[in-house]
């Protein structure tokens, strides 16, 4: 029996292959982009595990995502920046204060770029950095709970693109503002055009804990008001330098799409963060007194506390030489790319014909000779042909990002010629190309980044999805598309649909981060200050107009479930405390005319939902998670009276129960 | 979902015990599901040791209080939930007279295996069907376990 479905499932599966073969021949070249055996590659048999995470960015949901390679699966979304109703994120009083600002409570954000964290240059497995580009915020998310832990806001930023990108040995993950703009100890009450005048740039350098993660702004540099676009941390024979792309060598304040495209060359900006670090050290930063958020959440407490900074230091690259040198890079460069060895820098400018790449020896040397090209704002430019290594000659239209594989190949995704690059570090001949569908964005080699690609394959994460999916209204599903690059030519095997905007990805062997996983949280190790420790325990208790209630939950049943005495005017806190201890059994709450959300209790977890009534009568409420055969039953009630009502504040559990011989009078 | 496929073995479980206590007679393995199922003749086992990790627990006649105490204090957080001290079923069964019904490494294997123990141990399934809770894995040490069990004997009134 077994062995007949298994066979019903393989000659489904290879008719659906042949199926989507069939119609993709619509677009041309379809039928030779994808191979025989590709419904096999990305096959991941029903209870077998994906080889890889793919943990992708969300863009403008403010989220990212999780998916399995090389099935393409989606596993989970990881609220960061957003709020999120499922997982009561930024809902339950808990996690609310991780989205607090300078600017108030911000419960969006614009996710692009991801960092794992590295260990001597490799990624070991333990957190990830996102950026928020809106209002500048990088997220450090836990990879045991796969939750964000801790929001911290960047001053003297806007536009937190550069950012996140991490250095060998996870000591700083950068943050680089795209618009500059007055610094926030200024008034920034100015006109717009005198930008030249009162517009300046900064970089962060933010430290992260060797041991539990936390990250602090160590220092940042002060550079000049050009848009800072994206980085590379130095590695190997490059370790200690930090990379960054700029566009706008103009610094125009308007129509940027012609003003900030007319110089033939911008800049990749290199900063010597070992050198930053000593003048740091030396004190020759100033202080600066600014005001940004710093939110942490603790799996101790299960709640969030967030602390408003007043202090920053700057280090102007002026007052700092030998730390700051700029190299000139054709056409608005976008990615800036350093290879496994950390020898090559890739610049992809995008509107450039050729692909620059540049030699860290070499640009070394042109600084001992100081073979400058003058200065920009003061800084020194380093001469194009003394720093470069050689240009990618035609490898199509509109370069803007470039992955590593582990046997000296790159690869460059093509935005404007909709295709993918395969070209040799050593002597910059194009391999191999192919067509991606369409405008790709970011390109993902699992370790790609590192100083040891895994490689294998290579995820296209797509601008436009057009016709690849089943139309679904006028916006359609975001596009990711995997290649097959473990022999000479890449190769088609799958599309697969993301939540929006996949920017940058990184994809990991999964048993770096499957067997560090947590199931539960030990329910005698849970600090909450409202945490119940048992039914014994549970409770409801008024202070004023505020009514905690102390409340337990387990398959299935909530303690208390039947609740008298609220009146109007009063602020109910439920705090709800899971006692399971079994992986996989979080419970929901859920309380009729609540304004907020409902709460996802992990087990051994406390969390509070506040309610405010609107109005007298009767509420239920009910667990939203199925958790048992007895699941529906899992629900209780909560009595509102009126403002003026005397009826005292009651609770209970399976006593409460009408008198047998009320029914019959 | 996953949810949804539990509940779905569960009935899928049900329907088998229920084609296989009409077809057979009780086996040594264990009482039926319609013996268990009348509640007050529950047909025991009572030198049944379980399945786990568990095969000798030496048991001293006299009460340890101090391992009681332990034992108190987990059944307040993690067992009290659904286990009353009496007779009384309330989820699981009420503890009164378990250490008399159950050997002491039964009751601890399933308290610290209890996801093995649900799945092969006929007792304990013969259990699951009475109560149709899956009873939950509370993460147990082996330490808590034996505290717990001596807190039943203190419950069932060895001093």
């Amino acid at each position: 029996m077994k062995n007949k479905i298994g066979n019903y499932l393989m000659i489904a599966a290879v008719i659906t292959a042949g199926i989507v073969v069939l119609k993709s021949c619509k677009p041309k070249d379809m039928a030779s982009a994808v191979s025989g055996n590709a419904a096999a590659q990305v096959y991941v048999a029903p209870g077998k595990y994906d080889e890889f995470y793919n943990f992708v960015s969300g863009g403008f949901s403010g989220q990212l995502n999780v998916y399995g390679i090389p099935s393409g699966r989606l596993f989970r979304v990881i609220p960061v920046f957003s709020v999120d109703p499922e997982k009561s994120w930024g809902y339950s009083e808990e996690t609310k204060p991780m989205l607090n600002t300078s600017h108030g409570f911000v419960p969006w954000d614009d996710l692009h770029h991801l960092a794992l964290s590295e260990t001597d240059g490799m990624q070991d497995g333990r957190w990830l950095f996102a950026n928020g580009n809106n209002t500048p915020r990088i997220a450090r998310i836990d990879l045991k709970t796969f939750r964000t832990n801790e929001i911290i806001e960047i001053p003297n930023s806007a536009g937190n693109h550069s950012s996140p990108f991490i250095t060998e040995n996870s000591e700083y993950v950068v943050a680089g503002t795209r618009f500059s703009i007055p610094m926030d100890n200024t008034n920034g009450d100015v006109p717009i055009n005198t930008y030249k005048e009162n517009f300046r740039g900064t970089v962060s350098f933010i430290a992260v804990d060797k041991t539990v993660g936390t990250m602090s702004i160590a220092f940042q540099i002060l550079l000049p008001g050009v848009n800072f676009d994206l980085a590379r941390a130095g590695k190997g024979v490059s370790h200690g330098w930090m990379f960054f792309s700029c566009y706008n060598s103009e610094r125009a304040n308007t129509l940027l799409e012609v003003n900030a495209s007319k110089n033939d060359k911008d800049f990749i900006i290199a900063i010597n963060w070992k050198k930053a670090e000593d003048y740091f050290k030396a004190g020759k930063g100033k202080k600066q007194n600014v005001s940004y958020a710093h939110n942490i959440y603790s799996e101790s407490t299960h709640s969030a506390t967030s602390t408003i900074e007043k202090e920053v230091t700057v280090l102007d690259s002026k007052d700092c030489p030998d730390m700051v040198y700029f190299i000139p890079c054709p056409k608005s460069p976008h990615g800036c790319d350093t290879d496994p060895t950390g020898e090559y820098i890739v610049g992809s400018g995008k509107l450039a014909a050729i692909i620059p790449v540049f030699s860290f020896t070499k640009m070394k040397k042109a600084i001992a000779d100081k073979n400058f090209d003058g200065d920009y704002q003061g800084i020194p430019v380093l001469k194009y042909d003394a720093v470069l290594h050689g240009e990618v000659k035609k490898p199509g239209l509109g370069p803007l990002h470039t992955e590593f594989d582990a046997k000296g190949y790159a690869y460059t995704s093509m935005f404007v010629s909709s295709e993918i690059v395969k070209w040799r570090l050593s002597d910059l001949a194009v391999v191999d190309r192919v067509p991606t569908y369409y405008s790709v964005g970011h390109l993902s080699v699992p370790g790609g980044p590192t100083k040891k690609p895994w490689g294998k394959y290579l995820i296209a994460y797509n601008k436009i999805t057009k016709d690849r999916y089943l139309p679904t209204g006028p916006e359609l599903c975001q596009s990711a598309q995997m290649y097959d690059i473990s022999g000479e030519k890449m190769k088609l095997i799958l599309d697969f649909p993301t939540n929006g905007e996949p920017h940058y990805a990184e994809a990991i062997p999964a048993e770096l981060i499957s067997k560090n996983s947590t199931k539960i949280f030990k329910i005698e190790d849970n600090m909450n200050p409202y945490v119940t420790k048992g039914e014994k325990m549970a409770k409801v208790e008024r202070k004023g107009n505020e009514v905690h209630v102390y409340m337990t939950c387990i398959r299935s049943h909530f303690v208390p479930d039947n609740i008298e005495g609220v009146k109007m005017g009063d602020v109910v806190y439920f705090h709800v405390t899971n006692l399971e201890q079994d992986w996989d059994v979080p419970h929901g709450f859920a309380v009729k005319g609540a304004n907020n959300a409902e709460l996802l209790i992990m087990p051994g977890e406390t969390q509070t939902l506040a309610w405010k009534p609107e109005r007298s009568g009767m509420f239920p409420f009910y667990c939203t998670d199925f958790c048992s055969a007895l699941h529906q039953e899992m629900q209780g009630y909560i009595r509102v009276s009126a403002a003026g009502s005397n009826i005292p504040i009651s609770f209970s559990t399976g006593t409460n129960i009408e008198d047998a011989t009320a029914g019959t009078k | 979902m996953k949810k949804i496929l539990l509940l779905s073995a569960i009935v899928a479980f049900m329907y088998a015990c229920s084609s296989n206590t009409e077809k057979k007679e009780p086996t040594e393995s264990g009482p039926s599901a319609n013996d268990l199922m009348k509640d007050d003749t529950v047909h025991y086992a009572p030198d049944a040791k379980g399945i786990g990790k568990f095969t000798h627990v030496d048991i001293n006649p006299a009460l340890n209080a101090k391992m009681a105490g332990d034992g108190n204090g987990i059944y307040d957080l993690k067992c009290s939930a659904c286990h009353k001290l009496t007779k009384e079923r309330l989820v699981g069964p009420g503890w009164e007279g378990v250490t008399a019904r159950r050997k002491p490494e039964w009751i601890m294997n399933f308290a610290t295996n209890t996801d093995e123990m649900i799945d092969k141990d006929a007792q304990a399934q013969a259990m699951l069907e009475l109560c149709m809770v899956r009873m939950p894995n509370q993460s147990l040490s082996d330490d808590d376990a034996r505290a717990v069990y001596e807190f039943m004997r203190k419950n069932d009134g060895v001093k």
